[in-house]
């Protein structure tokens, strides 16, 4: 095969991006699992652990520049290395999603939960799968996969849905004492919502990569309004 | 291999200075050729590239008018010594030009011919044995194998290069010099010897000269970027990781000449 070192590099960086997303996934998790454990300590930890994720993002990025730069990839080459540049941004964010899920863990302090957390991490568990599968579908560059994964976030937005009803429940019924956390938890269910949509932004780089078709991929939800 | 800031230098180059006759060629340069890397000098026409890497195995004493100041030491040693033996020399340091230049010979000849002058081993080691080693160290034995006693001159250009990179394997330098060693091929023969000079690079220090600056930074470890300007000629710019120089060069110069501003 011609061109050993740009399929080399090709290939360490792949890796690296889903070592970055392994990365991301776990911090989601246990981002979520802090906060239910009302562990502010390891919230503190994670948000420290947000830096070495940002590092490594740009670690990747200025790869990716230098490959570009020095070996002149084309056509799915490219592709991949602009999608790849695309990705570490999505799963970057992802990062700062589980940063801050551990940011609202500490606000909440030492006050207790109005409510235990049971849809939330069935969120996070979702939402982690989606981006996995994202992941394992650009690992593979499996058009298939890629293409199904956003059916999955249907069931994300019907927790979120769910949690925000029960969660606007407690507000109404008794604001002076819920309003503030029902709102806190609230973010962190947004943050997971986002987090299943990046795992679809995803998936249109994968497809874009193997096909070279740029199509958006809906996931039929009025949270794009917001970021 | 890929690049080794800790590679050390193979080759230290001091304030070296060429003129042919009253003309500079090249001024003042310095720098160090890291070894079992590849350092790709680049620039464009004129700058003194050619002239630098002609230095580095004295091919520029062949020409009666040219005249070298400053120190080049190869292993520590000044190769510009008075009693430094040359031809010694220019078996350690090889060199592959531009165009293919296999002697009217068979392909077997062509390989033989430097270790029939120049190894003694080959009483232990067949010629046999060095000639198909290196014939498939350039990836050409499979291709010729079947008839090594063809003109060297019937091969296709990009054959007969690998058979000029063969041919310099055959005598084991420590260092090949290439003077624009795919300027005459076309792209996939290019290619070729491109991912043969990665694979060189284990066991050798390689130095090209190429006005192709894609193929610097496809291939190379090391860039130096050389220039002639109003005020100098043959000038050592910018010399630098490969991977520094074509994404965040230092001078401007440099800048200029590798987005195509000039040159």
């Amino acid at each position: 095969m011609l061109r050993k070192r740009l399929e080399s590099e090709l290939q360490r960086l792949s890796d690296e991006v889903l070592a970055l997303g392994d990365m991301v996934i776990e911090a989601i998790m246990e981002s979520v699992a802090l906060l239910k454990a009302r562990d502010l300590e390891g919230s503190e930890r994670l948000i420290e652990a947000d830096r070495d994720i940002n590092e490594r993002r740009f670690d990747i990025e200025s790869s990716i520049l230098v490959l570009i730069a020095t070996q002149q990839p084309m056509a799915s080459d490219l592709r991949r290395l602009a999608a790849m540049l695309e990705i570490i941004g999505e799963l970057e964010r992802i990062g700062d999603y589980a940063k801050g899920i551990a940011n609202i863990n500490l606000m909440i302090g030492e006050e207790p939960l109005i409510k235990p957390l049971i849809d939330v991490p069935r969120m996070a568990e979702k939402a982690c799968s989606m981006l996995d599968s994202a992941l394992e579908a650009f690992a593979n560059s499996d058009v298939e996969l890629a293409r199904a994964v956003p059916d999955e976030d249907d069931e994300v937005d019907a927790l979120y849905n769910q949690v925000y009803r029960e969660l606007v429940t407690f507000i109404l019924t008794d604001p002076q004492h819920t309003a503030e956390q029902a709102n806190l938890l609230l973010w962190v269910a947004h943050n997971l919502e986002r987090t299943a949509d990046r795992a679809t932004n995803i998936c249109e780089r994968v497809i874009f990569t193997t096909t070279g078709g740029m199509k958006e991929l809906d996931t039929h939800f009025e949270s794009d309004l917001v970021d | 291999m890929e690049r080794d800031d800790n590679a050390k230098y193979k080759m230290r180059v001091k304030e070296l200075s060429c003129f042919y006759g009253p003309r500079p060629a090249l001024t003042g340069v310095s720098m160090g050729i890291r070894q079992r890397q590849i350092t790709a000098l680049i620039g464009p026409s004129g700058c003194g590239k050619s002239t630098f890497l002609r230095c580095l195995n004295r091919m520029n004493d062949t020409i009666s008018s040219a005249r070298v100041e400053g120190k080049v030491t190869l292993d520590g040693e000044d190769i510009y010594a008075p009693h430094y033996d040359i031809t010694r020399l220019r078996q350690r340091v090889g060199m592959v030009f531009q165009r293919p230049n296999p002697f009217p010979q068979s392909v077997y000849d062509n390989v033989a011919f430097g270790p029939r002058i120049v190894l003694r081993e080959q009483r232990k080691r067949g010629l046999d044995e060095i000639v198909e080693d290196s014939l498939r160290g350039v990836g050409l034995w499979n291709e010729v194998k079947d008839d090594l006693d063809q003109e060297a001159t019937q091969l296709s250009l990009g054959q007969q290069q690998r058979l000029c990179l063969a041919r310099v394997v055959a005598v084991r330098p420590e260092i090949i010099l290439m003077d624009e060693p795919a300027s005459a091929l076309d792209p996939i023969d290019t290619l070729k010897i491109e991912d043969l000079m990665r694979e060189l690079v284990e066991d050798y220090t390689i130095v090209i000269v190429t006005h192709n600056m894609q193929q610097a930074a496809r291939v190379s470890d090391w860039t130096a970027f050389f220039l002639t300007d109003d005020e100098r000629v043959g000038e050592l710019v910018e010399y630098g990781a490969t991977a520094q120089i074509f994404t965040r060069p230092q001078d401007e110069r440099t800048e200029r000449y590798i987005t195509g501003e000039f040159g």
